[in-house]
């Protein structure tokens, strides 16, 4: 087990290696005074962007740029971001929160409601519920989240007035933002932050502005999830163990959700990793749509307006965050099916 | 002869395990409809300027939408573009975006794939940790990031798309190869001094593409999704230019309508939309049905 886990980590360090050269080389498309900019950290500092292209070099060869690059992203220092007019690092910690609550509110929805609803349909092939499942996984796969947004804004916000769009309502949003002392940010996650300060009308509003997203990420991205438990399911069903544990009397309940269940379970882990990209990629539409100031949108805005220092950090730390879900999913893969660990 | 040759006896039954499943019937019904529009769009809407048939004609300037009528059947969206002309040579761009992005994705995954099972050793090594390397950007942010470096437009988004979209085919065609590699067919080849271009091209593609083209179908769909967000966002194809995408932007603003008729913009997002989803099931429910008709397991059952 040691020698697999450290054998995934060399890796990582190399494909780590391969992003950050595949990031660098983007961004050595533009003009040095525009890489200049990622160095600026703030509004003053940009007229002094000639003396910025001597200090860092971006008269250099690729080589020497890249190295000179790479010790200055792994110092911290990211570069100023237009959209949110402050350093890319501060902007990060005070978007990052909301993207994080996003999901991990709508994370455990597609996960029971896809194993729930992939157990179900797989039971049995060609059943109704099967069909259901089926249609339901292709569609939720042909569905764009950018426009199924915009359908659960149209009537749930439209229509029946129900959940507004954006993070939390204009009084709470002036009191949670406002300097006055009342309100302490702690985590940034206005939920958890509702309790701490023992304002419950401010976790019950941003629950309630968090049902739509939470709801759109889990009908788009449940499909993924499901396919692979109903064909697990459908597998396990199959099998001599399955129909001996019948036939020796143990009702079927207990088969499907002890035996078949537990195994058909191994696959899905498999798509973890597909899922976190699911939810990242899923997350810029959402928080565009529902305006919801997170790094999605943070992410779309800066593609939109050209803010390449964001762009470019955004991109190595969802990098960083998939490796690092995927080297996971390895560990946690061949720990629970040795079949993989001794290959 | 050529009657029974066992390649086309082995796609005869394909083709009648794809059409045994209803889901492929309405894919390929919805496919051919899409087709037919694209090809017929000069027919159907008439462009109003013969030069530039892309971009949507406009009723007027006044900038909210309004509602269908006998002139414009589907309404016209924000700025008076006319949706039903929009919608009929949008889908021209999206066999476009779909069409040019996968083909070029199978073309460089296929090769790259191939060259790396066949060869294996040190070439296989430096392929598929390339294909590490760009699987470790999740598709769309890494996609968006192309486009942002390259400039807008649409054949940008094309480029960029197609740039992170051969990653998936590698790895697919590369284990279907080491598996046929050491067959018994292979090695007659060889022993026989057949080139190894030859071999690729002969025997060994053919007999692992199946996987290939499962993935190309469902992709193509979903590769349609993420050039009509990007077209959404702006990073598209300039304004007027008919595409889903950025017909849907332009409907943004009107999702809401006013407090006594909330839905009272429907059309404008409603049939861009819908055109968006049919188009990707379309792909999506061919891919399916695919899946199932090459897939060794329940083939003959």
């Amino acid at each position: 087990m040691a020698v697999f886990i450290s054998r995934r980590l060399i890796f990582l360090v190399f494909v780590m290696f391969g992003v950050s050269f595949i990031i660098f080389g983007l961004q050595m498309t533009f003009s040095p005074e525009r890489r200049a900019m990622v160095f600026v950290t703030t509004p003053q500092q940009a007229k002094d962007i000639p003396v910025l292209i001597k200090k860092y070099g971006f008269d250099q060869p690729f080589y020497k740029q890249y190295f000179t690059w790479l010790k200055e992203v792994t110092s911290g220092h990211l570069g100023y971001s237009l959209v949110a007019s402050d350093s890319v690092w501060r902007a990060f910690w005070r978007y990052f929160p909301i993207t994080l609550e996003l999901n991990i509110f709508s994370s455990p929805c597609i996960i029971l409601f896809g194993i729930w609803l992939g157990t179900k349909a797989g039971q049995k092939a060609n059943t109704f519920t099967d069909h259901f499942t089926r249609i339901f996984s292709i569609v939720g796969w042909s569905l764009p989240t950018f426009l199924f947004s915009l359908v659960m804004l149209m009537i749930f916000y439209g229509y029946f007035r129900l959940f507004p769009p954006s993070v939390l309502g204009d009084e709470l949003t002036l009191l949670v933002y406002g300097n006055t002392g009342e309100f302490v940010r702690y985590t940034g996650m206005f939920t958890v932050d509702g309790i701490l300060n023992g304002r419950l009308d401010v976790t019950f509003e941003a629950l309630k502005h968090l049902v739509m997203p939470v709801l759109t990420q889990m009908v788009v991205i449940c499909a993924i999830l499901m396919r692979v438990m109903r064909s697990g399911m459908l597998e396990e069903m199959g099998k001599d163990y399955v129909i001996t544990a019948r036939a020796k009397g143990v009702d079927k309940k207990t088969t499907i959700l002890k035996h078949a269940r537990r195994n058909a379970l191994i696959p899905v882990i498999t798509v973890a990793g597909q899922l976190v990209a699911a939810l990242m990629e899923g997350s810029i539409a959402v928080e565009i749509i529902f305006n919801r100031k997170g790094l999605g949108w943070w992410l779309a805005e800066s593609a939109m307006q050209l803010d390449m220092p964001v762009l470019m950090s955004l991109c190595l730390f969802i990098a960083i965050v998939f490796v690092l879900a995927n080297l996971t999913v390895d560990i946690i893969y061949a720990y629970v099916d040795p079949r993989i660990r001794l290959s | 002869m050529l009657e029974n040759h066992p390649r086309l006896k082995e796609l005869r039954y394909t083709l009648f395990r794809i059409f045994r499943n209803p889901s492929a019937i309405i894919g390929v019904i919805l496919l051919l409809f899409f087709i037919s529009v694209a090809v017929f769009a000069p027919y159907i809407a008439p462009p109003k300027y013969p030069n530039r048939p892309y971009m949507m004609p406009r009723a007027g300037y006044t900038i909210t939408p309004k509602p269908p009528d006998e002139k414009n059947i589907f309404g016209t969206t924000e700025g008076q573009y006319d949706i039903f002309y929009g919608v009929v040579w949008g889908t021209r761009t999206a066999f476009r975006v779909g069409l040019s992005v996968i083909i070029s994705a199978v073309i460089i995954g296929v090769f790259l794939g191939t060259v790396a099972g066949y060869f294996g050793g040190k070439v296989d090594e430096i392929i598929m940790r390339c294909v590490d390397v760009v699987f470790a950007i999740p598709f769309l942010v890494l996609a968006m990031a192309i486009v942002v470096s390259l400039g807008r437009g649409l054949d940008v988004i094309i480029i960029a798309i197609a740039a992170v979209a051969w990653r998936t085919y590698p790895r697919v065609i590369r284990s279907a190869i080491l598996s046929v590699r050491e067959q018994d067919f292979v090695q007659a080849a060889k022993s026989m001094g057949v080139s190894d271009f030859r071999i690729m091209i002969r025997h060994i593609i053919p007999n692992s593409i199946y996987p290939v083209m499962v993935i190309a179908f469902m992709e193509a769909g979903s590769v349609v999704l993420t050039a009509a967000f990007m077209s959404f966002l702006g990073l598209g194809a300039p304004k007027g230019y008919a595409d889903w995408g950025q017909m849907v932007a332009l409907a943004r603003n009107y999702i809401v309508g006013p407090p006594d008729d909330p839905l009272k913009f429907w059309y404008c997002i409603i049939v861009p939309g819908g055109a968006i989803v049919l188009f990707v099931l379309a792909w999506s429910l061919i891919g399916d049905a695919l899946r199932d008709a090459f897939d060794p397991k329940i083939r003959r059952k």
